[in-house]
């Protein structure tokens, strides 16, 4: 069959100006950046990096909404768009936030890796077919495994990006035995192909083996229990901005295409996870799933002192109610749940990032007092920190509320009303330790050598933006709601 | 035009931080500023309203896809309360005068607190009555962990974590009610309408109705409230003792009560024992403490008991005599608070009732005394204060409908005596400082200031309400009584309301 390439290029522009945009800075830090200091090179590529991400955005929201091409291989919708702008402001963000600390010389490199893996995101939320996905997703995490390695200087730099690249190995090989297993039992990669041929026999074994293995291989991604145990070690210690590209642009994308790949290619495989009535199939898998990281991910976080891994353990949390929003089988409400989370999410770490940067500690201690020494940044936090717990009128509630309608409507007599309760229950747990971290800006007196900052302004500025959409989303959640349907 | 009393509260607390970081003056005169304007409008409100049935303030459609809208609307209920709000803000504020460490903070938090209270008495919409009653726990953490006494920082938490688990469970209920009903709506007039089936009410009322008693003080979940109390700051005490606990009655009244009619006949006899326990026991346990705000606790926790009971009964009079008794106790306990916390506790630097034995504090400071012996006989029950008159209308409805529980609570009156008669004379009035072996020496140049304008404006506004209410209480059942006739409480008249 002949291959329209020129309408490809067209679809497929936003992808082409973010690789463009990777080359283009490898090129000028390579050849005429390589004098300057790091803080100014990372400035420079962090404005490259902006002026081409957007641009990328701006031709993914005026461009065709729709499109379905080659079997499947890549489909638009006009949700898949509006998840690929979500993504390059993400990844812009992460840029900026290598201004804020001298972690590597290497400053062109891993700005291209940045961009990379947002390709990689956004070829994810692109397509419908097996393989496709798979390559996406090798893109996707062999850049960040290499991000996490960046700060040489940093034995635990090393360590978390072994972890995660081995652990991620293993997902991958499962993943793709998973799939395997799908094109052996329908002899199709095409996701609605599956469905269809999977239709009548989605309890033959050979699928549920499958199922399993697909989520086993996802869950790792997303960092749910039990697949979870390298998101400690890696949000600790990889670069600040390469935790928050793990922590925001990678769950968005890696949720878009496990719902995509669940509710599309294995429509019919949905099976119950409702209380009393458990039926095999992938809404029971993933109900389990939910519960443990809900469970695991909040106690285990009561425990942490250090506050890149309380982060690491609160995102297994929420990893797990947005798995409810993946069984309440709405898509808006997973997706509003998921961008708000990543928002809050990229916001926190760059707080985080500029704290570590400007105290040289990690702890909670690093932030006594922060109320004076950097009101902005105290106010940032505590807009973040609500968020995650829960609280009103900020997004991180409605998201809640909104993943908790999902899932009770779903299910016949309120079935999966138990994982509403103990998602509910377990939010309790979490305020106890967003408390913890609050209480340290606003109660916790600031000791005598703390120094006072501000940070870079791109990154203050960058912070109170996202803290303001934080708030606004959660106030005004109709629009995002509509946006990303 | 009520919708400013939230409006003005919330951008009164966000103007404070476009104050100086050090500007105490001017944080106060904005804080009272804004409470006076809530106030005024509250007052205005219900004077425009005077009588009138269910009543649309706003409403706008707010997030389409779930059907929760923006309503605020409000009955006689919520105007008492309001009304309420309104004046413990401005006594609140009169009393905390004198903060001096973080002062812009303090406002802030305060009025965002305000805000919060505000929003839930007036919102008709339960998801956006939700959002107003979390909205308002994170201050009330910040407030006591910053600006409390003893043992703040896990006061606090406790406090936090157990309105949080309340709240979780009434969000619980919320989803459920909302997924069962299968209407695409969270209008609360709507829901209340609708037939939800006896199997989910027997579940589904517990679940929400515990929920907001946790902050009601019900017995035996009402541990964080003495421990609260007593880390709070004076003016932080009289609001979670004076409001924030009635906005837990309040919830028990406005949803879970109007929600499951049935679900409250199958439980009634459970709560109304839990009601009538925790009268008793919160003014046995009244009796032994040895701090003076613990005593005012614990007798927080003893009158909400009887505004559960009131709401238990099931009668006009009884609902009446609730709603009444969460105003009167609302401005009670503010004027308790306000001389344990305020006029003694900032003076003295002790709240051991043994310590300030020796002090004749009758002596050094009588205003304070007199106030105390006034808000301690309107708490007793004393005829001609508010507090009598809610409760006999509370104790005939019980005798209507559970006379053994009525005669429990009266009981529960006469320990009511018993430990504020104790207080007053331990605190106040006992014998010279050479009577009490081991008692400070506290002469009357402690560097005792005389009691301050602002206190006594506060003190004389809430005893004159509290005596106002008690002579001619009439004011306030004219919008009350009206109130349980309206269609929303139609499933209760079918429950046996009368």
């Amino acid at each position: 069959m002949s291959v329209d390439y020129l309408g490809l290029l067209k679809l497929f522009l936003p992808e082409c100006a973010v690789v463009l945009t990777a080359l283009v800075i490898l090129f000028a830090d390579l050849r005429w950046w390589q004098a300057l200091p790091v803080l100014q090179r990372s400035r420079g590529a962090a404005w490259l990096m902006t002026v081409g991400l957007l641009g990328a955005a701006a031709v993914a929201l005026l461009g065709e909404k729709s499109a379905d091409l080659l079997g499947g291989t890549l489909v638009l919708s006009s949700a898949s768009q509006h998840v690929k702008v979500v993504l390059l402001l993400l990844a812009v963000v992460t840029a900026w936030l290598c201004t804020e600390g001298e972690f590597t010389k290497h400053v062109g490199e891993f700005m291209a890796l940045i961009a990379l893996a947002t390709t990689g995101m956004m070829f994810l939320v692109s397509t419908e077919n097996l393989l496709m996905v798979f390559v996406a997703l090798e893109l996707v995490s062999l850049s960040l495994y290499v991000m996490t390695a960046f700060n040489k200087r940093s034995p635990r730099s090393a360590e978390a990006a072994l972890k995660y690249f081995l652990f991620g190995g293993m997902a991958a090989a499962f993943t793709l035995f998973g799939f395997s297993f799908l094109y052996g039992l329908t002899g199709s990669i095409h996701l609605p192909t599956i469905a269809s041929k999977l239709a009548g026999h989605a309890t033959d074994p050979l699928a549920l083996a499958a199922i399993v293995l697909v989520v086993a291989g996802f869950g790792f991604k997303i960092a749910a229990v039990p697949f979870h145990l390298w998101a400690p070690d890696a949000y600790e210690g990889a670069p600040a901005p390469a935790a928050a590209f793990i922590a925001s642009g990678s769950k968005v994308a890696s949720f878009f295409i496990l719902a995509k790949l669940l509710q599309t290619g294995l429509a019919g495989a949905e099976g119950s996870g409702a209380w009393k009535a458990f039926a095999p199939g992938w809404t029971a898998v993933i109900a389990l799933l939910a519960a443990a990281s809900m469970i695991f991910g909040n106690l285990a976080a009561l425990a942490q002192t250090k506050l890149r891994r309380l982060l690491a353990y609160s995102a297994v949390a929420h990893a797990g109610y947005a798995l409810l929003a993946l069984i309440g089988g709405s898509q808006p409400a997973l997706l509003y749940y998921v961008v708000t989370y990543a928002v809050t999410s990229v916001g926190a770490f760059g707080v985080l990032a500029v704290v570590e940067h400007r105290t040289g500690r990690e702890d909670f201690g690093s932030l006594a007092g922060l109320r004076e020494r950097s009101p902005l940044l105290a106010a940032g936090l505590t807009v973040f920190m609500l968020s995650l717990a829960g609280i009103p009128p900020l997004a991180g509630f409605f998201g809640k509320f909104y993943v908790f309608v999902a899932a009770a409507k779903q299910g016949p007599d309120l079935g999966y009303w138990w994982l509403v309760a103990l998602a509910l229950a377990m939010s309790c747990v979490s305020l106890f330790y967003y408390l913890q971290v609050l209480k340290q800006v606003w109660v916790a007196p600031r000791e005598e050598s703390a120094p006072t900052f501000a940070g870079e302004k791109a990154v203050a500025a960058l912070i109170a933006l996202l803290a303001g959409a934080v708030v606004v989303l959660g106030c005004a959640p109709e629009w995002l709601i509509q946006w990303l349907r | 035009m009520l919708a400013w009393t939230i409006y003005i509260s919330f951008a009164a607390a966000a103007a404070m931080f476009l104050l100086k970081p050090d500007s105490r003056q001017g944080a106060r005169v904005l804080a009272l500023v804004a409470a006076l304007a809530g106030l005024a409008v509250g007052l205005v409100g219900a004077v425009q309203h005077a009588g009138g049935g269910l009543v649309t303030i706003q409403k706008l459609p707010w997030v389409q896809t779930i059907g929760a809208e923006y309503h605020l609307a409000t009955d006689g209920i919520s105007l008492t309360l309001v009304i309420l709000t309104g004046l413990a803000a401005v006594v609140g504020i009169l009393f905390s005068w004198n903060v001096e460490h973080r002062t812009r903070e303090f406002f802030a938090f305060y009025l965002a607190l305000i805000g919060g209270v505000y929003g839930v008495f007036l919102s008709f919409d339960l998801l956006l009555l939700f959002v107003f009653y979390e909205i308002a726990i994170i201050p009330k953490y910040f407030l006591i962990a910053i600006w409390g006494s003893t043992n703040r920082e896990y006061a606090a938490m406790k406090l936090a974590l157990y309105s949080f688990i309340g709240s979780a469970m009434v969000l619980a209920g919320l989803v459920a009610a909302y997924v069962v009903s299968g209407a695409q709506t969270f209008n609360l007039v709507e829901l209340a309408k609708y037939p939800f089936p006896a199997s989910f009410q027997n579940w589904a009322f517990p679940l929400v109705f515990v929920g907001f008693a946790i902050l009601a003080g019900l017995w035996p979940f009402h541990t964080w409230a003495p421990t609260g109390h007593s880390a709070a700051p004076t003016a932080a005490s009289m609001l979670l003792a004076g409001v924030v606990m009635k906005l837990g009655a309040y919830g028990c009244l406005r949803v879970a009560m109007t929600l499951f009619p049935e679900g409250l006949a199958a439980w009634r006899d459970v709560f109304g024992g839990l009601a009538v326990v925790g009268i008793v026991y919160g003014a046995l346990v009244s009796l032994t403490q040895r701090d003076f705000k613990f005593v005012i606790g614990y007798s927080s926790v003893s009158h909400m008991g009887f505004v559960l009971l009131g709401l238990m009964t099931l009668s006009t009079i009884g609902l009446s005599g609730a709603v009444l008794q969460m105003f009167s106790h609302g401005v009670i306990a503010g004027l308790l608070f306000g001389v344990v916390g305020r006029m003694v506790y900032d003076r003295e630097h002790t709240r051991d009732l043994d310590e300030l034995q020796g002090r004749r504090l009758s002596r050094t400071m009588p205003f304070a005394a007199v106030t105390f012996v006034v808000a301690g006989l309107a708490s007793m029950g004393m005829p001609g204060f508010s507090g009598f008159v809610a409760e006999l209308k509370v104790l005939i409805g019980a005798w209507q409908t559970f006379p053994k529980l009525a005669v429990i609570a009266g009981v529960g009156i006469v320990l009511g005596v018993a430990y504020t008669l104790r207080a007053v004379q331990k605190a106040f009035f006992s014998g010279d400082k050479e009577d009490v072996p081991g008692a400070i020496h506290a002469g009357h140049g402690h560097g005792e200031s005389a009691i301050t304008l602002p206190e006594k404006i506060g003190a004389v506004v809430l005893i004159t309400t509290t005596l106002v209410i008690g002579l001619y209480p009439k004011q306030l059942l004219d919008w009350i009584v009206p109130s349980f006739a309206s269609p929303l409480f139609d499933g209760l008249r079918k429950g046996g309301l009368q």
